[in-house]
């Protein structure tokens, strides 16, 4: 078999993986991570030049692309990050050396689990994708071995097998939708077999499946009655692993849920998905905002933020529609963009500061100006003020909304008011008030973070005629 | 397809619903871990049944997994760590199990309801099972939620993940059983692991996951 952009981008994480197991020095490791992470990104990138073609286990297509080449982007900048984040930890001595090869290894297994899971052409191989990328997360957020960071990670653990376990019903019912029309065997599992006859399936079979499937990946979607697993997740873990969190494995899970919903748009005679997803949508938009108010935690804090951008997300794309699509795509990169962003940042205040508790930083923007100014710009990206990013994709994704049902779109934007008081009420403080805590500057790699803010700062400006027909073509496929 | 062989495959699927049962009203943890093992015996059982029927050879393999590693090893490593661990006393349940065995039956019915009527095309062997399967799985969670003791809570998981795989060995030639068996036995694998390194009782002082939730929520 010769090795295609598609096998490479597999083959670059699980081999450097076993190679980082095995080397010692947590220097030099470091520096693998990112080298890897680089060379993996660049193989994405090769993706939109010569396209390989699709079999029956691996998959290209449009929609897949977005999502890879994010992935992969926001896994090299984070490794990057990671890199000078670990060397603080490693002097302050809450890891050991002897972690950094654990850790780094499992960096890269869970870059391979969230890639395959997103070029797996078979529904089964998706599945185990990304149960194995729930594996790794779960042993990444107990590493530090404290109480709240077991705690936290055991949560994760039994909600995250649970709702991978629904996930497994829901795919076995497809596959039992699939089998009377396309036959024994592995093309009832074949995503672009399924999707092509998903007409003659039985709806009623589909409909309970997707049921299943909505609370299975939901829950790690981190939709609002199923969430409760992030934000231990996000605030006990590393830092980068928050940032990794939050920034792509969400959109993984969402990205299986999207598959599903082509096969149940096909059929017509099956429920809509729509409705549903609106509903938890909005659901997690109203909840995770409110909640946002009594955070003492400030990773915690913005793992709220992250439930509630996942709620529009997933709202846009239940509106449906090329328009909503194309604002719920945008709006889903720039939340992977800016919320890794924020937690780079964060992880660094919670360096200098030794605390992640809100009322112990505060005045940033005296005693580190860099990191202050850097979490400022952050928020108010996240918040969506105008002109960036966030601001023209919440914008669009009310709009498209106003047309078809404007009642959904005064709670949407009830939501996103209501976290933009909360957000900024505690951010003004943290970054503004009284100069607290120690000094001392931070050893911080910025590049990532102001690289993430550039870019959330200029699609709020101008949009690459590339990018919105790219975006324009997804949108039409999601239907 | 014969009526007995249809008999013998629902006779095991019913069996399994039953063992479900039987672990819902289970008050000690040895117990609880025989019945599993029960559980996953009755599997082993009727998965080797389903390769026999379907003339599918590559599900004994998933059979052996179940009845090696479920049945045996799984279990006999869970004794162990409890008595390492000091914990094998009565398992609390959060509401009575009059009441549990109460919710179990209407999730049984439930899922018949559910199940039955939306599979009227497929054949008769495929359906029985998936409804019997989903019935396992529910009550599988069901067993989860009403349990305080983290080792109880991990049984009802795998209980559950029992019910998956006779749902996927009961839809007729699908792909990958084998893997996604393998796959659930390493998450299991994990589990287990997990109980063990993470020493729950030596960070918490017990297994009651009451007391994990003093920690739950914000950092003082």
């Amino acid at each position: 078999m010769s090795i295609d952009a598609l096998t490479a981008i597999l083959l670059i994480p699980v081999l450097s993986a076993a190679l980082l197991a095995a080397l010692p020095g947590y220097m030099l490791t470091a520096k693998l991570n990112v080298v890897a992470a680089l060379a993996t990104f660049l193989t994405s990138l090769s993706l939109f030049v010569v396209e390989p073609t699709s079999g029956q286990y691996l998959l290209v297509d449009d929609l897949n692309k977005v999502f890879i080449v994010l992935t992969t982007f926001v896994g090299f900048t984070t490794s990057v990050f990671s890199a000078s984040y670990i060397h603080h930890e490693i002097e302050v001595g809450r890891l050991t050396p002897a972690f950094m090869r654990f850790y780094h290894a499992m960096y890269q297994t869970l870059m391979f689990a969230m890639n395959l899971a997103l070029v797996a052409n078979n529904i089964g191989l998706m599945w185990v994708a990304v149960e194995v990328a729930t594996l790794t997360t779960v042993l990444m957020v107990g590493i530090y071995r404290t109480h709240e960071a077991l705690e936290a990670a055991w949560k994760y653990f039994i909600l995250g097998s649970v709702g991978i376990a629904l996930a497994l019903f829901g795919t076995i019912l497809v596959y039992m939708a699939a089998r009377p029309v396309v036959g024994e065997g592995l093309d009832g599992m074949v995503w672009t077999v399924l999707v092509q006859h998903a007409s003659a399936f039985d709806p009623a079979l589909l409909n309970v499946a997707f049921v299943f499937l909505l609370l299975g990946y939901g829950t790690k979607v981190g939709l609002a009655p199923l969430h409760a697993w992030l934000p231990d997740a996000h605030a006990e873990g590393p830092t980068p692993i928050s940032a990794v969190l939050s920034g792509l494995l969400l959109n993984v899970a969402l990205y299986a849920l999207l598959r599903f919903k082509m096969i149940l748009a096909v059929n017509t005679a099956a429920i809509a998905p729509g409705p549903l997803m609106v509903t938890m949508g909005l659901i997690s938009v109203i909840f995770a905002s409110l909640m946002l108010y009594r955070r003492r935690d400030i990773k915690r804090m913005f793992a709220y933020s992250s439930i509630e951008h996942m709620g529009i997300i997933v709202f846009a794309f239940g509106m449906g529609g090329p328009l909503a699509n194309f604002a719920g795509l945008l709006h889903m990169t720039m939340h992977s963009l800016t919320k890794s962003a924020i937690f780079f940042a964060v992880g660094h205040v919670a360096q200098v500061k030794g605390t992640q508790k809100i009322s112990d930083i505060s005045g940033l923007t005296v005693t580190n100006p860099v990191l202050g100014w850097g979490l400022m710009l952050g928020v108010v990206a996240i918040v969506g003020l105008p002109p960036l990013g966030i601001f023209m994709s919440e914008f669009l994704v009310v709009s498209s909304t106003f047309s078809h049902a404007p009642w959904l779109t005064v709670i949407l934007v009830l939501g996103i008011i209501i976290a933009l008081g909360g957000l900024l009420l505690r951010v003004g403080v943290v970054v503004f008030g009284e100069p607290k805590g120690p000094t001392a500057p931070a050893e911080a790699s910025y590049v990532p973070m102001f690289t993430h803010l550039a870019l959330v700062f200029m699609a709020g400006i101008y949009l690459p005629p590339a990018l919105v027909n790219g975006f324009t073509n997804v949108a039409r496929l999601l239907g | 397809m014969s009526s007995l062989q249809f008999d013998i495959a629902h006779l095991l699927a019913g069996c399994l619903v039953l063992a479900s049962f039987m672990m819902l009203y289970q008050d000690r943890l040895y117990a609880l871990l025989n019945v599993y093992a029960l559980h996953a015996g009755v599997l082993a059982l009727s998965v080797a049944w389903q390769a026999y029927v379907q003339g599918a050879p590559h599900l004994y393999v998933t059979a052996l997994i179940a009845l090696v590693f479920k049945a045996i090893i799984i279990p006999v490593a869970l004794h162990r760590i409890i008595k390492r661990l000091g914990i094998h006393r009565e398992i609390e349940n959060v509401i009575s199990v009059g009441l549990t065995m109460m919710a179990g039956i209407g999730l049984v019915a439930l899922s018949m309801v559910v199940m039955l009527r939306v599979t009227p095309g497929a054949d008769a062997l495929a359906r029985e099972d998936l409804a019997f399967a989903l019935s396992v799985v529910l009550l599988g969670l069901l067993i989860m939620v009403t349990r305080r003791n983290a080792v109880s809570q991990v049984v009802g998981f795998m209980s559950l993940e029992n019910g998956l795989v006779l749902a996927a060995t009961g839809a007729k030639g699908m792909p990958l059983v084998v893997e996604i068996s393998v796959a659930f036995s390493v998450l299991i694998a994990f589990i287990v692991i997990g109980i063990f390194l993470f020493r729950i009782r030596e960070r918490f002082d017990s297994v009651d996951v009451e007391t994990l939730d003093r920690f739950r929520g914000e950092r003082r």
